[in-house]
């Protein structure tokens, strides 16, 4: 019932919230909302512990003669990703307001549905309610980047529109040819996707359809192309929501579906494609040297880092995938944390330009220890929340292949050096005429980066219960695969 | 039969109420009869029985689409005071012929004869090629209505040579009679005249469904046409013309239809193919929803080629859909063509500030049409695909959902032009029933797309 919950309560919230045209009472009505849809999804984890690793199921047929049921549930991922999405939306809602933003009522609608559209996709275990709820977050992802977006927005955001909604278009075909290989009478349950009886013919091609849509949605090499510019020219709300959230959808969509369905694919090439995301990780490090903007620079160092988690998803052994899975909530958290220092720094700045800055560190000291702290958990320094994920990942991967654990592992450890390198042009040195009246951060800026540093020392240090939780989930993805 | 009768009627007195001249009384008299016709059509419901020797039979597949007809031209209707505003000449005789193409429609989707089939498409057509020509001012008017009425008797000549041929080979107009032929004669081969007369009536009804390559007179047409006739154009015609191949495939081939699948598959694969392609170079909205009609006209021969007992079901939600998003949008472009001129792209810049109903009806249905989940139209190209994969109908499949992501670079021009570029601010002037009805088909694609079992278990 809670998971119900968890997905009307944002849906009927944007729908409110739509039709209100006072200013101060949207923003603040959305940010309520997300809050008690947060405290719902603690007590749902709650719940979770203490009927230990049961489902909330919830069940409702909906197309019953087309074998279409509306069957949403909780396990460990599902609760993972629900929680980073409870705990994100809030702080991006947060974070916004202080940005002018015009049209408030449609704005705010767009990210609560958008919210209620990830928890949907996390959620639900009939594949074709899954397809649905994937592409209600693609609206008003596409709304929000192309209507409070910036530069070239329009031609920007369709070609994100046309890339993701083809690669979905082909998982919708894979879907439905899945459903009639399924024993009869079909289903789109998960457990009957599951069981759904392929020849290897087929199944290459079942795989390749869901390997591009997920592939385009997180974005894996070579489908990427639409992510840096999409990143840039969004609003710092929707590149949260893209790069914190969004690009969770696809890794979450491999673990859950396509890896269960077709892992015989990943058995018989022998890490074929794992060599995309690895080529990835390499290019996207490279590309990032030269990059100057800040939003363009995070933009890439996240292609690098979502490649090496979804190389730990297919590499087909629990500790990979386990990995994996913590590796995406680190990842959200650390992107909208630098994400959210950005927006600070652009703010004070007008320019996200690192040639323009420097200096920064010694007029705000408070902001230079956030963006430390949160550039330390991204580029994996043990105690922090990125050194959980990364660690299993590359033990997971250096089972099934040395090669690719060692090349995408001292990737990875690179670039942590042009992060380190980025840091210290941006923050280090002597200010300059960009940066001489930077002011430091006030108490309420400092409220979400408050929050996100906790977590990234609390994942960092006492990981535990997030392991519970991806032990759990993984373990039966992992059943299935045996 | 009831809605036949009552349509008729409804027509004379609509043409009566124009000689007492009472002008303010049409509209409102020509709804309440439309509601009429439409309670009296369901009344019909589970009845089977076929008239006058099986010249039409009742049956709930004729039931269900001429209630969606009548529905979709009640819609029409409810634009039309908007779009008349401006005219003080009386209207009776354009609101009555309306009325007579949708009784031609309505047999369309009873007949059971196939004499039966050409009376109800020439009904529809007359009346259309007069309605086409009924803005007798513009040159594209004149225009459309002779390349339609040109084009459309040499067309309904291939139809009429086609039914002679089944008619010769055969022996009978009437469907069971010619499906008794069929299966007689399916061992030994049919006969080159009967399969002559097949491809010429297939030729004759994909012409006025506007499948390629017999699509060719729809842009223009459909832009030379007053918009709220283009509107009727695009709905109730072309789904009257789909429900009429769909019963004479569904009858006359009972399970044999390998006879004529692949032929209908080819021409499907053309036309989304055409329609999406050509549809990303149109300069206007009006030209682009005839493409957009064309390459729907595409998917819903695809529901034709994956023939099985759920294809009336799907063609059925998939026509509803379709109607209520292109209703939608013809509405829309009227608003836009009265304040600005012309519907080219550039008109619909930052509409949006503006008008938020107008703009967000507007890019409901553009987003129906593509297929975005949860609109209706999603679950409609959702049934269509899941027939045609079910047949194994894979190839076909593919094209389809190509020409859908095509399909994405012009539908989304109106909702960029509307949303995220600028303007110095125009203001539609639609008055408060327009607004309500305009909402009231948003809310229909809304709820269809989220409870679509309301219209998907019926027949």
């Amino acid at each position: 019932m809670l998971t119900l919950i968890l997905i009307l309560l944002p849906l009927l919230t944007a729908i409110g919230i739509f039709f209100i045209r006072e200013r101060r009472w949207v923003r603040n009505l959305a940010l309520a909302a997300a809050l008690i849809e947060f405290g719902i999804s603690i007590a749902a984890l709650i719940q979770y512990f203490l009927y230990c690793h049961c489902l909330l199921l919830f069940r409702l047929e909906w197309l019953a003669e087309y074998g279409i049921s509306l069957k949403f549930g909780m396990d460990g991922l599902s609760m993972l990703m629900t929680l980073l999405t409870t705990f994100l939306v809030p702080i991006v809602i947060y974070v916004s307001f202080g940005q002018k933003v015009v049209r408030p009522s449609s704005f705010y609608s767009l990210i609560i549905l958008m919210q209620a559209g990830l928890i949907g996709v996390f959620t639900s275990f009939d594949g074709m309610v899954f397809y649905i709820f994937w592409e209600l977050t693609l609206i008003p992802a596409y709304f929000i980047a192309g209507y409070w977006g910036g530069e070239n927005r329009i031609r920007i955001t369709l070609k994100f529109f046309a890339y993701t909604f083809s690669g979905s278009l082909l998982m919708l075909v894979a879907i439905i040819y899945l459903y009639f290989r399924t024993p009869l009478p079909h289903s789109f349950d998960h457990i009957w996707l599951y069981a759904s009886n392929l020849n290897p013919g087929e199944q290459i091609w079942v795989f390749l359809a869901f390997f591009i849509a997920f592939a385009i949605k997180v974005p894996v090499f070579p489908f990427h192309t639409w992510q840096p510019d999409t990143y840039v020219t969004a609003p710092y709300s929707g590149s949260m929501l893209l790069g914190g959230l969004m690009s969770k959808m696809g890794l979450f969509g491999m673990i859950r579906w396509m890896i269960p369905i077709t892992y015989s694919v990943l058995n018989r090439t022998d890490g074929l494609f794992i060599i995309f995301p690895v080529i990835g990780i390499v290019y996207a490090s490279l590309i990032v040297i030269r990059q100057d903007d800040l939003k363009r620079f995070i933009a890439y160092t996240s292609i690098a880092h979502l490649g090496l988690v979804a190389a730990g998803a297919m590499a087909l052994n629990a500790q990979a995938m386990q990995g994996a899975m913590i590796q995406m909530v680190s990842h959200g958290i650390n992107i909208v944390g630098l994400f959210i220092i950005i927006q600070y720094i652009e703010l004070r700045t007008k320019t996200t330009s690192i040639r323009e800055l420097g200096g920064i560190a010694l007029k705000a000291p408070r902001l230079a220890i956030f963006f430390m702290i949160i550039l330390l958990g991204s580029i994996a320094l043990p105690l922090t929340n990125g050194f959980v994920g990364e660690f299993l990942i590359l033990l997971g991967l250096f089972k099934y292949n040395v090669v690719f654990a060692a090349v995408s592992g001292l990737t990875i450890i690179f670039s942590a050096v042009y992060m380190l390198w980025m840091y210290q042009r941006v923050m280090l040195g002597n200010t300059n005429a960009v940066t001489e009246s930077f002011t430091d951060l006030s108490w309420k800026e400092m409220m979400p980066l408050i929050a996100i540093v906790i977590l990234v020392i609390w994942i960092g240090v006492f990981p535990g219960m997030f392991m519970k939780l991806a032990e759990n989930g993984v373990g039966q993805i992992i059943g299935v695969v045996r | 039969m009831n809605s036949i009768i009552s349509l008729s009627v409804l027509g004379v007195l609509v043409l009566f109420l124009g000689i007492l001249k009472k002008k303010t009384w049409l509209l409102p008299f020509i709804l309440v009869g439309l509601m009429t016709s439409l309670v009296m059509t369901v009344l019909h419901w589970n009845m089977n029985r076929s008239l006058f020797h099986n010249m039409l039979i009742i049956d709930n597949t004729g039931v269900a689409f001429s209630a969606v007809m009548i529905f979709s031209t009640f819609l029409i209707f409810m634009f039309a005071a908007q779009y008349y505003r401006k005219v003080t000449r009386p209207l009776d005789d354009i609101y009555a012929i309306m009325i007579f193409a949708l009784i031609g429609a309505v047999l369309m989707s009873y007949f059971g004869n196939l004499i039966m089939l050409f009376i109800g498409i020439e009904t529809l057509s007359i009346a259309l090629y007069v309605l086409a020509g009924s803005h007798k001012e513009a040159i594209t008017s004149n225009e459309a209505t002779l390349k339609y009425f040109l084009l459309g008797s040499f067309l309904s000549g291939f139809l009429l040579f086609g039914i002679a041929l089944i008619y010769g080979s055969s022996g009978s107009f009437d469907l069971y009679a010619i499906h008794t032929y069929v299966v007689e004669h399916i061992h030994q081969g049919l006969p080159p005249m009967f399969k002559a007369g097949l491809f010429l009536l297939i030729i004759g009804l994909s012409f006025k469904i506007a499948i390629a390559p017999f699509h060719f007179w729809a842009p223009d047409v459909y832009e030379g046409t007053p918009t709220l006739l283009t509107a009727f154009m695009a709905s109730v015609v072309k789904t009257a013309s789909v429900v009429a191949m769909y019963r004479f495939f569904s009858i006359t081939f009972f399970g044999i239809h390998g006879v004529w699948e692949m032929t209908v598959a080819i021409l499907a694969g053309i036309t989304i193919v055409i329609g999406n392609v050509t549809g990303l170079y149109q300069p206007n909205l009006k030209r682009m929803l005839a493409y957009s009609s064309i390459s729907h006209s595409g998917y819903m021969m695809l529901a034709m080629v994956a023939f099985s007992g759920r294809t009336a079901n799907a063609l059925l939600f998939y026509a509803v859909a379709y109607s209520i998003a292109t209703i939608a949008a013809f509405a829309i472009l009227i608003l836009i063509r009265e304040a600005r001129g012309n519907d080219y792209f550039g008109s619909f810049n930052g509409i949006a500030k503006n008008n938020r109903i107008e703009a967000f009806t507007l890019a409901v249905a553009m987003l129906s049409l593509t297929g975005i989940p949860p609109l209706a139209g999603f679950i409609g190209k959702y049934f269509l695909f899941a027939a045609a994969i079910e047949q194994g109908w894979l190839w076909l499949v593919i094209i389809a959902i190509a020409g859908s992501a095509i399909s994405v670079g012009y539908y989304f021009k109106p909702i960029i032009a509307m949303y995220f570029r600028e303007d110095q601010g125009t203001i539609l002037q639609a008055g408060r029933p327009f607004k309500i009805s305009i909402l009231f088909l948003t809310i229909l694609t809304l709820l269809l797309g989220v409870l679509p079992f309301l219209l998907s278990g019926l027949i």
